[in-house]
């Protein structure tokens, strides 16, 4: 029944990962310019390469083997060079694409940490005052814009209060050597004498940033764990456990919370595509080096190859994550796998 | 809940902590406002590049005293012009090291070979790193300087002879402007046998007070000291300069404390900054010209009139008050009025919108036309905000009939494309790099600058390039400068471009900083900055 189901997912992955890179093929045609310009980010009007590219992409046969080239040549690391740096696209995402999962983990901790129990809490307190506090709070963290509350935290604890800095992952005075990208790692392996002042600062960086992103998440999920919570609770059983004498922290802790927690991790996975999405403003407003910003920054330059990278590795990451996580419910929650369908 | 409140415990705890005091104890934060576009500033006039790179990482052989306007020894410690002013040999300094890097490791002082390596790659087309970076030397080029040479000849190791085709009074100046750093021969070396040539431009080694470390585009660049600076020791351990394109946020970084410097505030700014107690602002005087150059090979603008009619359609007195807030002298000549060649031009056009549409009827053009004004998007002391600029002569030009559409580039994709010539119009400027003339008229309006795109009128005229041809012939001061007020005449009744300002440089930083040293020509020279 799981290998099935498993088999049945793979299948949907593949076609979703085979139309991911058509379009951003058929991309390399609809920017404008020249095709050979936006698939190897090389400007052939200076260089005397462009034979040699029109061979490499095979841009005088017909589509199909043009995409297996583009296909090939992706898989292989070789996503062309920026043309706005000359760099290699595919090396820039290594170095940037850490970044922005780091910010994007720390954000779902975040909200997760927070989310849930305070979920749990307006479940368990539905329709006292506790409810309505958080019912109130999570409104506004559902409609706020999440730039404009970037920017208020900004003015109040960078530029008022001076407390925390407004830019980047860490006081460029700090030299990090770059191993896994994930920086509060990398500072830990490196072995600079001030490791623990860098770790100290890249905190203090990380604070506004992740809190920001994890605002939207974190009411989200709020709302569904308290949702799935009095789902549960409206069950037969969470009665008939109230009717043998269990007391109110007995049900919610061993009944109900275990049944309820599990359309909620589902949630958590699906909660990742929107993080993504809004860790891009979060970025461009902390000057956060992340893939998002860099995308955001290509399309202002017109570097097509770069653009052509990042929507890739961003919508493929997001793919996968949104994967995982179902396959991660569906292990857990063994009534999910009788769904014929699947779904993203 | 409890998960909220040990949060919030973090929170004041991180908040309160000293870190970042001890990080400001590593170095100093330059906010700059662009990527280097090389780290070579041979193949580069950008005034955002020359500021990160040239006097950090560089030395020339000779400099110009700021204030006396004398030449000072730098590398070179003596140089004799031969009588007819076509040999110039200079005597080396002797007992400089090149910087110890990572990827360089020099096993010899600088010496003869040095110097000859460094010019021989402007001119001579067999050295084999003259073709690197597309063998663009745009200074050399648009002033000549990469025709004038015949050779560079080793007279020992410490003495070189320059020998020139004709004699030329700037040779000197253009030895001492930013762009004539010493590199080393044989780093050059090294990257021929490992056939890594691109590098030389990539990974510098200068002999200058900073040696480099790491570059992060769009993120940083990041220098520590040379610990074997001829001149003197180095008091920072560290020099970054943080990519910042966004003026503001540079302001907001400063208040923060994650900058000690920030390059060009806007003039809207300063009363912000000169409110904190911990904060300084300066203004300092400039050699520079903001202005709206016309791309005078494509129609309509081909036509003076057309030209001249666009410049009488602008009201210069709004942009002075709007876009440099005062700060900044109104031009009546290309040359700014500190310049010993300025001449205030009688003929220079004035706000005049009845006049402007009586020429654009006269040229045909009762109906306007739609045209395109290229701003640029970063902020420079001669022009602090293009865009807006570009929007109050949108507005201008609008009453006498003629649509615009402003367009913006990344600043370095601007400049690139800007070489192509497909503009109409460009909001550009230029800051000079030496006091003399010359440096304000060849490097953007020769036929020379015009091959090497730096001409932003594409603006070629044989009679202008002759005149300032005569004006390096000669060494007497009177006739140089008739040949410069001649040559300035020619501008303002032809108009390649409109002059608008001559802007103060403005500069904010910490007042924990100081040895800053901004000269009036130049990029910014931090080699004696230190902070407490």
């Amino acid at each position: 029944m799981l290998r099935q189901y498993l088999v049945r997912r793979l299948t949907l992955l593949f076609f979703m990962v085979l139309l991911l890179s058509l379009f951003t093929f058929t991309l390399s045609y609809l920017f404008p310019g020249d095709v050979s310009t936006n698939l190897s980010g090389i400007d052939s009007a200076g260089f005397n390469a462009n034979d040699q590219i029109t061979e490499k992409y095979k841009l005088n046969e017909n589509y199909l083997l043009q995409y297996f080239a583009f296909i090939q040549h992706i898989v292989n690391g070789d996503w062309g060079l920026s043309l706005a740096s000359g760099q290699p696209v595919f090396e820039h995402v290594k170095t940037l694409f850490p970044a922005t999962v780091e910010l994007a983990l720390y954000a779902l901790l975040i909200s997760i940490l927070i989310g849930i129990p305070t979920g749990v809490i307006a479940a368990a307190y539905h329709k006292k005052w506790q409810d309505h506090v958080i019912y109130t709070v999570t409104l506004f963290a559902y409609s706020t814009p999440v730039f404009w509350l970037a920017l208020i935290l900004i003015m109040a604890f960078c530029l008022q209060l001076g407390l925390l800095p407004m830019s980047g992952r860490i006081s460029l005075l700090f030299e990090v050597e770059h191993q896994t990208g994930f920086l509060l790692i990398d500072i830990l392996l490196s072995n600079n004498t001030y490791k623990q002042a860098a770790l100290i600062d890249a905190f203090h960086h990380l604070l506004l940033p992740s809190i920001v992103l994890a605002t939207y998440p974190t009411a989200v999920l709020v709302r569904f764990t308290k949702d799935a919570m009095l789902d549960v609770l409206d069950k037969s059983y969470i009665k008939s456990a109230r009717a043998k004498g269990l007391n109110h922290s007995q049900i919610i802790f061993h009944h109900a919370l275990r049944n309820a927690l599990l359309p909620v991790i589902s949630q958590i996975g699906l909660q990742f595509s929107t993080l993504i999405t809004l860790a891009m403003i979060t970025e461009v407003i902390f000057s956060w080096p992340g893939i998002g910003a860099w995308l955001i920054n290509s399309i202002y330059q017109r570097d097509f190859p770069a653009i052509m990278g990042g929507l890739l590795t961003v919508s493929l990451f997001v793919i996968i994550a949104t994967m995982i996580a179902d396959i991660l419910n569906t292990i857990l929650d063994p009534v999910s796998r009788n769904r014929s369908h699947g779904q993203v | 809940m409890r998960t909220l409140s040990m949060l919030c415990v973090l929170f004041t705890l991180l908040a309160c902590s000293p870190a970042e005091r001890k990080a400001g104890n590593l170095g100093l934060v330059y906010c700059a406002e662009a990527n280097p576009a090389s780290f070579n500033p041979q193949i580069t006039t950008t005034g955002s590049t020359v500021d990160l790179i040239s006097a950090q990482l560089y030395n020339r052989l000779l400099s110009i005293d700021p204030v006396s306007g004398e030449f000072k020894p730098e590398l070179a410690t003596s140089w004799q012009t031969s009588d007819d002013g076509k040999k110039i040999t200079f005597t080396l300094r002797k007992d400089v090291l090149f910087h110890n890097t990572d990827y360089f490791t020099p096993t010899r002082a600088f010496n003869a070979d040095d110097v000859i390596f460094t010019f021989t790659r402007l001119f001579d087309v067999y050295n084999p790193f003259h073709f690197v970076s597309e063998g663009n030397y745009p200074y050399f080029q648009s002033t000549g300087l990469d025709q004038l040479f015949r050779s560079v000849e080793k007279v020992d190791d410490y003495q070189v002879t320059f020998e020139l085709f004709n004699a030329d009074s700037s040779f000197l100046s253009n030895m001492a402007t930013d762009f004539a750093v010493i590199l080393s021969e044989e780093y050059a070396q090294k990257l021929l046998n490992n056939d890594n040539l691109e590098q030389i431009d990539v990974k510098p080694v200068g002999t200058g007070p900073y040696q480099f470390k790491q570059f992060q585009r769009d993120v940083m660049v990041r220098y520590y000291r040379n610990e074997n600076y001829w001149q003197h020791p180095v008091a920072l351990k560290q020099l970054v300069f943080d990519i910042t394109p966004d003026s503001n946020t540079r302001i907001a970084k400063l208040l923060t404390k994650e900058c000690d410097i920030a390059a060009y505030p806007s003039n809207a700014q300063i009363p912000v900054l000169e409110a904190r107690e911990d904060l300084e602002v300066e203004m300092l005087a400039n050699l520079n010209v903001g202005y709206w150059a016309f791309n005078t090979q494509k129609p309509p603008f081909d036509n003076v009139a057309v030209r001249r009619a666009l410049a009488h359609a602008i009201d210069r007195n709004k942009i002075m008050q709007a876009v440099y807030f005062g700060n900044a002298t109104a031009a009546h000549s290309i040359l700014p009025p500190d310049s010993w060649a300025y001449q205030a031009q009688p003929n220079f056009p004035t706000y005049n919108p009845v006049l402007a549409k009586t020429l654009l009827e006269q040229a045909g053009f009762e109906d306007g036309f739609t045209m395109n004004i290229w701003a640029m998007p970063v902020s420079r002391i001669y022009n602090p905000n293009a865009r807006k600029m570009a929007k109050l002569i949108q507005s201008d030009l609008k009453k006498v009939g003629i649509t615009v559409n402003i367009i913006e580039y990344e600043w370095n994709t601007f400049l690139d494309k800007l070489t192509l010539h497909q503009h109409d119009s460009v909001l550009i400027g230029w800051a000079a790099d030496s006091p003399d003339p010359v440096n304000f008229l060849s490097p953007i309006l020769s036929c020379a600058a015009v091959f090497s795109g730096k001409n932003p009128s594409n603006w070629c005229n044989s009679e202008f390039d002759l005149v300032l041809t005569q004006a390096i012939d000669t060494n007497s001061i009177e006739q140089r400068k008739e040949h410069y007020y001649t040559a300035q005449q020619m501008i303002s009744q032809q108009l390649p471009l409109l002059p608008i300002a001559h802007g103060l440089r403005l500069q904010a930083k910490s007042n924990q900083v100081s040895g800053i040293n901004i000269p009036p020509f130049g990029g910014v020279q931090l080699a004696n900055a230190r902070k407490e």
